[in-house]
């Protein structure tokens, strides 16, 4: 059904010269007449949810991920969506159904899955040995051109961590290398044999864009190469992307021309589809930015040429433009506590999400990391209670928030999933006990209504391809 | 005058502190976790006297007269934590090398090495350190060129410039993979330059009357391991794979006066039975379950629970950017607590196991004679959301302030000031 969706969508829109020499058969078009259309999205999401039965969860602490809290609350699954939930006199259990899974969740609580937005899990993978590197397209400070999904080894064991850490959907990113690193992925937490068996399916792509030191360093300063190319400094950073822009707009004012009167169709060009696709709003951006001036020149540009950005990644000091992130509705996805081992990460502070969200901004909380995101919940603990310490009054239900439905926005998939509501996707975690506590655990994990992670039951932790026949195969991680 | 308009008022409140030595600290109403046959002490009050514990007691009863009193109202009260390793105050910004005195893989010489040379008692990673309890710091040089890194050093998180305790605390060797790339290409090359090191340092000086060079080392480097490669002073050596940590473990039994721990240690828990028997303590990451290398591939969050159980003395470290996050050690010990490990060898993991490793006495725990660095908590203190509300070094009352704290004062409350941002500071007193 969703994957049906998607399929309209990629058809809808963009029209631009088939790939190949033999694929301009005109049959391959849809809306357009004679028009050649592209295919937008030539590398489908296969992913189908695992058959699951009936589930309801009584008697757990329930937090909806939007802010609300229910005490004792029941809640049932069917079909892989959330079918119902409140308070046990709220809900309708059918009665009749003896395939009806009950869980008892007293003392437990129960969260929409964690949804972590930046991830290089796959890109990135364990063992880290210089064979996977596959995350940075270095080659150039623009390489739009590139999809993280096409890098991504499907059998890193770092999933079925994150798994194991209540993750049910997260974004892959391409590295901080470039100005723009390439497209970003969103996956369905599942393991699969193929990229494509993870994709979430209907979700729209991402383009990574990245601020300060890293471009610079890379290719200025040539990693140790110097001198390298551009940029090397803030400002080529800046005269990049502005370069890359403009080529965008005169490439769909052509690809517009060409829909509209016909004629020879623009050449294609894969750098420039992704830029075309976030100026038609197709693509939502994801910007590493740690400063908060470099945030404020980000947004200037972004009204320059026409977009939005959906997130910055990182965003140490959105703690000092927090006002203007709110008015801009842009989100900040960050840590609770990472500052220091760069420059511009020198200003950060422990409040920095919590501030964020006081000011009414978007707040995320991210990992960036195979370690951290086994435990995002404890990064908002950490937050949570340091803001509280300097008066910000904020809820565990509302902190929630910044783990699920607010990186489902950044990510376009908030209709979906990112919290508990009637007809979404059941991606939920049963935790052991309070999830703002360090010693709680995910104790089951559910996935379109799917039990993918049981703690208390080996059969259902994934094991890797990597870790089959090697020391602590099976173990508990 | 422009001294102090450079000061932070914290750096301010901590040098007027540093003067007010000879005072009595009574802290009532603790629930005190002591780190000794005594355990946790409900209702306790622990008197603080010239800088160490002079009493624990239990129940209301009066106080020495003139002491200062802080009633903990019935939270926990620890030994100041230690961090048993990072770089805490050797690096102010990592990705700048001039701020970045971690490791100095140019220079001839590598045992010699000493970071206390580098420390910065005033760098803002120390304050940082601080905040979360953490009152003293094991910190150690990175590797260069070779498989020793140097010599580590112990100091207080004061920020005060007298801050190092042990200033040549041990000596830190990479072995393992690390080794094997530092020492030319495989761990067959790291173990023969270390036997060859140990060599050199245990013939020194007599070798170098002869030649002017030993095997592996120069004469600095020989006369800077003397101590160590006699069993005076601890090894701590990096390893992480099974295979790695027996072959150290059989090492140690081998030259049995070796004082030898080791890093790392992600399979530990699969050889946790040799390195009881070996004697051998560790120093391990609770957080590590990941295959990040070959050489991790065991690698599992229940080491902590598995080698405490084996008997090995065990410390927690935090080893992830470990020159400003040292201060997360509490997450770790918390994590192995949902992992298997009691909460009082949690506690033990990063108070007491790390004072036995690195010989501190008087650190650590809370008993008559111990030195009084202690915390008050709002909470458990392996919980994430909790803090401490009072850290005391030697006995003196620390700030809990830091650059970060200051930082987020300044933006606290975006829309109100008529100024900008940069005239909201403390503004210093005119004498």
């Amino acid at each position: 059904m969703k994957q049906l969706n998607w399929a309209v969508a990629a058809l809808a829109g963009l029209a631009l010269t088939a790939c190949g020499g033999n694929s301009d058969d005109p049959s391959t078009s849809e809306d357009s007449g004679d028009r050649i259309l592209i295919d937008k999205d030539p590398y489908p999401s296969t992913y189908t949810p695992i058959e699951s039965n009936p589930v309801v969860i009584r008697n757990a602490t329930l937090l909806d991920g939007e802010g609300g809290l229910i005490e004792n609350a029941t809640l049932l699954i069917q079909d892989g969506n959330i079918a119902a939930f409140g308070t046990a006199d709220e809900v309708e259990v059918p009665s009749d159904d003896d395939k009806l899974v009950q869980i008892d969740a007293a003392g437990k609580w129960v969260t929409p899955g964690i949804i972590d937005n930046h991830s290089h899990l796959g890109v990135y993978p364990s063992p880290s040995v210089s064979a996977h590197g596959d995350g940075n397209e270095i080659s150039a400070p623009v390489t739009a051109e590139v999809w993280s999904e096409h890098g991504i080894w499907p059998q890193d064991p770092g999933f079925t961590r994150a798994l194991a850490g209540g993750i049910t959907s997260l974004q892959i990113l391409p590295g901080s290398a470039n100005l723009f690193g390439g497209r970003g992925v969103i996956l369905k937490n599942v393991p699969g044999r193929t990229v494509q068996d993870m994709k979430f399916p209907g979700a729209p792509y991402t383009l990574k864009m990245a601020c300060g030191e890293n471009p610079k360093r890379v290719y200025g300063y040539g990693s140790g190469r110097w001198p390298g190319g551009a940029p090397y400094s803030r400002m080529g950073n800046m005269a990049g992307y502005r370069t890359a822009w403009a080529q965008a707009v005169e490439y769909k004012r052509k690809l517009d021309d060409y829909i509209e009167n016909g004629g020879e169709p623009p050449a294609r060009n894969l750098e420039l589809e992704t830029l075309v696709g976030v100026l038609e709003g197709d693509i939502l951006v994801h910007m590493h930015c740690y400063r908060a001036d470099e945030m404020a020149q980000i947004i200037d540009m972004s009204h320059e040429f026409g977009y939005h950005v959906s997130a910055f990644h990182h965003a140490v000091e959105s703690y000092k433009i927090a006002d203007l992130l709110a008015e801009e509705g842009t989100c900040s996805s960050m840590w609770a506590d990472w500052w220091g081992f760069k420059m511009e990460a020198y200003d950060g502070v422990r409040e920095n999400i919590p501030m964020v969200h006081a000011a009414g901004a978007c707040a995320i909380v991210h990992s960036d990391s195979d370690i951290g995101i086994q435990r995002l919940n404890q990064e908002a603990a950490k937050a949570l209670s340091d803001g509280r310490r300097v008066g910000l009054d904020i809820s565990k239900a509302e902190a929630w928030t910044w783990l699920s439905l607010n990186p489902a926005k950044s990510l376009g998939i908030d209709d979906q999933t990112g919290s508990i509501a009637v007809g979404k996707d059941a991606d939920i975690v049963i935790w052991d006990g309070d999830p703002f506590s360090t010693y709680t655990q995910a104790e089951q994990v559910f996935i379109d209504g799917a039990v993918m992670f049981d703690r208390n039951d080996p059969a259902l932790q994934p094991v890797m391809d990597f870790e089959l026949g090697q020391p602590g195969e099976g173990d508990a991680k | 005058m422009i001294l102090k308009t450079l000061l932070t008022s914290s750096a301010a409140l901590i040098l007027t502190a540093g003067a007010a030595l000879a005072q009595t600290v009574a802290i009532t109403n603790a629930k005190a976790w002591t780190g000794t046959a005594q355990g946790t002490v409900e209702n306790a009050t622990i008197i603080m006297v010239d800088g160490e514990i002079a009493e624990i007691r239990t129940g209301a009863s009066a106080l020495p007269s003139g002491a200062t009193v802080v009633d903990a109202e019935g939270n926990w009260v620890t030994p100041g934590i230690i961090s048993p390793f990072s770089r805490t105050g050797i690096e102010e910004v990592a990705g700048e090398d001039s701020t970045n005195d971690v490791s100095a893989g140019s220079s001839p010489y590598s045992v010699a090495l000493k970071a206390a040379d580098s420390f910065n008692p005033a760098a803002t990673p120390v304050a940082v350190t601080r905040l979360e309890g953490v009152t003293r710091i094991v910190v150690a040089p990175g590797t260069g060129s070779d498989i020793f890194a140097g010599k580590g050093f112990v100091a207080d998180t004061s920020g005060t410039l007298d801050s190092i305790l042990d200033d040549d605390a041990f000596v830190f060797i990479r072995m393992g993979e690390a080794g094997a790339g530092l020492a030319g290409g495989s761990r067959s090359a790291a173990w023969t330059r270390l036997r060859a090191a140990l060599s050199d340092a245990r013939t020194f000086p007599a070798r170098y009357l002869s030649h002017d060079a030993g095997d592996a080392l120069t004469r600095v480097d020989a006369q800077a391991f003397g101590r160590a490669a006699r069993g005076q002073q601890l090894i701590l050596v990096e390893a992480h794979r099974a295979s790695d940590i027996v072959r150290i473990a059989s090492f140690a039994r081998q030259i049995p006066e070796l004082n030898i721990a080791i890093l790392g240690a992600d399979e530990g828990w699969m050889v946790a039975e040799e390195l009881a028997e070996a004697k051998v303590p560790v120093i391990i990451d609770p957080f590590q379950n990941l295959p990040a290398s070959f050489e991790q591939l065991a690698a599992t969050q229940e080491n902590a629970a598995r080698l405490i159980e084996a008997g090995v003395v065990t410390a927690f470290a935090h080893l992830g950017d470990d020159g400003h996050q040292a201060r997360l050690v509490l997450q770790s010990a918390g994590n192995a607590v949902g992992n298997g490990v009691s909460h009082d060898d949690a506690l033990a993991a990063i108070t007491v196991a790390p004072a036995a490793i690195f010989g501190l006495e008087g650190l650590g725990s809370i008993a008559p004679g111990a030195t009084a660095d202690l915390v008050v908590w709002d909470g458990d203190p392996l919980e994430v959301m909790s803090a401490p509300t009072h850290i005391f070094i030697d006995g003196e009352a620390q700030s809990l302030e830091s650059r970060q704290t200051r930082l987020r004062d300044r933006y606290l409350g975006l829309d109100n000031g008529d100024l900008p941002f940069a005239y909201r500071h403390t503004v210093p007193d005119s004498e």
